[in-house]
């Protein structure tokens, strides 16, 4: 899977499950964290969607702005362990 | 009477190696911390407050996360007589410029002399405050201060103490709720603790389990007052790793043979929905005998959940408990499902809500499942009153009241809003609710009070967040709680009057509410919803109707079709 096709899954992941807001568009360096869009209730669903759909682990430690702040950070990260 | 340090010290010279609290802090090991360091600790805490100048009477602000340095402060701040209080940690999405506006407004109420915090923090911290024109005289760095020592008792202010003095301060979060800091007395703690112990039959096995914030009551006094001033084991850890990793709070229970926790409701759903298979193996939770649901709505529903999750690790279902509780009253008003589980009825619904009146179901008529929210504790006593302030019968709903010897002192500082809470010597709870010989229930608000997650949220702080917005003016935005089934808690809810139609500008309204809103709070801003002039509801002096505009917006989106 290309990062595209990722980003694709996640953002309307995060637009219609996280956001409730299903055509929302999400660009890939927006804020998802520093700017409370996936706030911490999410943060668990978001970690269980990413092993899920890409058979790649985040650590509980790792669910913070410092790991991953937007849709590209996060693509790398989960590309960086594929 | 004893006071908080008369019962410290009793610790200390009866049981000194006796584990009082283990703090566990993922990816390290458990931290078990004894009487006797407990309180070595904390005397380092008092030698630095004294080179400080920090005096007895004095209020002190911590600012810090789970950890023993929170423990040596907290400890520390009270064997010195000073009046501790925890202010909520900066988190990732709140602006720091709300957060400093927040704690400046706090140091204005409270009138603090002294400040704790980490030395990565001191900066934010220092930007808050007016050196020479505020009453902060120092702001002390955790890594600076003096070393755990001998305790001089002798010497401590705190044992110089009257079971009457303010021993704490306790706030809900955002600018109205932390300029209501609810003060208590020694005494009303005391009393409150050894009540509320009877009540949930406290006993030499009980270890007590939990993840709560400490700067809300549920954790404060439940999970950290009751268990370390009346000598039972504690096990905590931070809220902030908990709602990341929430199998830890089984584990931790499973390891230690917890016995007793408490939890808001949406606890029992996002645990047995967010935790993997493969982090519960060999984990037992037969040990817990008291889980009490407190602090927002509770709900069968979320109690059967967490049940058919976790029975197969030996939870038991007479462990699912239930408490009403309330800051003012120090904690708990009352506790449901200790000696028999926990009691529900089916009300009907069009009696509740037409006649207001909890009539029992009859045949097939829409009815609501309530849980009783238990009996009143030994020395609180509970009255459902009508709009007159005149007690009503069982099963009427009215506002509830409460008399009891565990009542805050006041609001510190606002004799204003302490007169306004009390009617004929009874205190106003804002609740909703009917009574059935003693078991109260609880079923709605009176007072506009949003409750996500157990954390109390004043609307007035998010409108006028939402009135920061380009294209919202003053007193044209409603703010309110919508209770959703699938979390278990309240969606907070932004409705704002808009002159333009346009799409494009709408969206950027609409974008830019949400984000002043869910950064400038504790909470996330979950639906906002932009209508023409005219549409929100007023009250007769001018402000907004919430309830009304909860009605009223409800009522269109089930016209629309959306369900919450």
């Amino acid at each position: 899977m290309d990062g595209n096709e990722m980003r694709d899954i996640l953002a309307s992941y995060l637009a219609k499950d996280v956001m409730k807001q299903p055509n929302r568009v999400i660009q890939p360096d927006e804020a998802l964290l520093t700017s409370g869009l996936i706030d911490s209730f999410h943060l668990v669903d978001l970690a269980l969607f990413v092993e899920d759909n890409f058979g790649v682990h985040i650590d509980d430690s790792e669910l913070n702005a410092s790991t991953f702040d937007n849709l590209s950070g996060l693509i790398a990260l989960i590309q960086s362990r594929q | 009477m004893p006071t908080f340090s008369d019962l410290l010290k009793a610790h200390y010279e009866t049981k000194p190696n006796k584990v009082c609290v283990t703090i566990l802090q993922g990816g390290q090991p458990d931290r078990p911390v004894t009487y006797r360091e407990l309180v070595h600790g904390a005397a380092g805490y008092i030698t630095t407050f004294t080179k400080n100048g920090i005096q007895p009477g004095d209020v002190i602000l911590l600012i810090l996360q789970h950890g023993i340095d929170m423990l040596y402060a907290y400890f520390g701040a009270i064997l010195h007589g000073a009046i501790p209080s925890i202010m909520p940690f900066l988190t990732e999405k709140l602006l720091p410029e709300r957060y400093r506006a927040d704690l400046a407004a706090l140091v204005s109420v409270t009138q603090p002399t002294s400040i704790i915090t980490y030395r990565d923090f001191e900066t934010e911290v220092r930007a808050a405050l007016k050196p020479g024109q505020d009453s902060v005289k120092a702001v002390i760095v955790s890594d600076q201060v003096d070393g755990p020592c001998l305790p001089d008792f002798p010497s401590f202010g705190g044992l110089q103490r009257k079971p009457e003095d303010i021993v704490l301060l306790q706030h809900s979060s955002g600018t109205t709720g932390l300029q209501k800091g609810v003060a208590l007395s020694h005494q009303a703690v005391i009393n409150q603790l050894n009540d509320y112990g009877k009540a949930i039959r406290l006993n030499d096995s009980d270890v007590f389990v939990s993840w709560l914030p400490l700067y809300h009551d549920m954790g404060l006094i439940a999970c950290w007052l009751m268990p370390i001033l009346l000598g039972y084991p504690l096990v905590i850890m931070s809220p902030f790793e908990w709602i990341r990793a929430p199998y830890r709070l089984l584990q931790a229970v499973s390891r230690y043979k917890g016995t007793l926790s408490w939890l808001p409701n949406f606890t029992y759903i996002f645990c047995a929905q967010k935790i993997r298979q493969r982090d519960l193996e060999g984990v037992d939770l037969s040990s817990w005998r008291s889980i009490s649901n407190c602090s927002e709505p509770m709900r069968w529903e979320a109690h059967q959940t967490f049940y058919e999750r976790f029975r197969e690790l030996g939870l038991r279902y007479e462990a699912l408990t239930t408490c009403y509780a309330m800051a003012e009253n120090v904690f708990a008003v009352t506790q449901g499902g200790i000696d028999a589980p926990v009691i529900f009825e089916d009300i009907d619904q069009e009696s509740l809500q037409v006649d207001r009146v909890a009539r029992p179901r009859k045949g097939y008529r829409p009815a609501i499942r309530m849980l009783g929210a238990g009996k009143s504790i030994p020395n609180t006593s509970v009255s459902i009153l009508n709009t007159e302030g005149d007690p009503l019968p069982d099963r009427h709903v009215g506002e509830v009241a409460l008399k009891s010897n565990c009542m805050l002192v006041g609001y510190y500082h606002r004799p204003d809003a302490t007169e306004k809470a009390f009617i004929n010597g009874w205190y106003l709870t804002g609740d909703y609710g009917y009574l059935v010989d003693g078991e109260l229930y609880i079923t709605g608000r009176k007072k506009d009070l949003i409750i996500v997650g157990g954390k109390n949220i004043y609307p007035q702080d998010l409108e006028l967040l939402a009135y920061e917005v380009p294209g919202v003016h003053a007193g044209r935005a409603s703010a309110f709680g919508i209770f959703n089934e699938t979390t278990g808690t309240e969606d907070v809810v932004i409705v704002a009057e808009v002159e333009s139609s346009d799409p494009a500008q709408q969206q950027k309204i609409s974008d830019g509410i949400r984000a002043t809103v869910t950064r400038g709070s504790a909470v996330a801003l979950r639906y906002v919803h932009l209508v023409g002039k005219h549409w929100l509801v007023k009250t007769s002096s001018g402000k907004t109707a919430r309830s009304a505009n909860r009605e009223k917006f409800l009522k269109e989106m089930q016209e629309k079709g959306q369900e919450f």
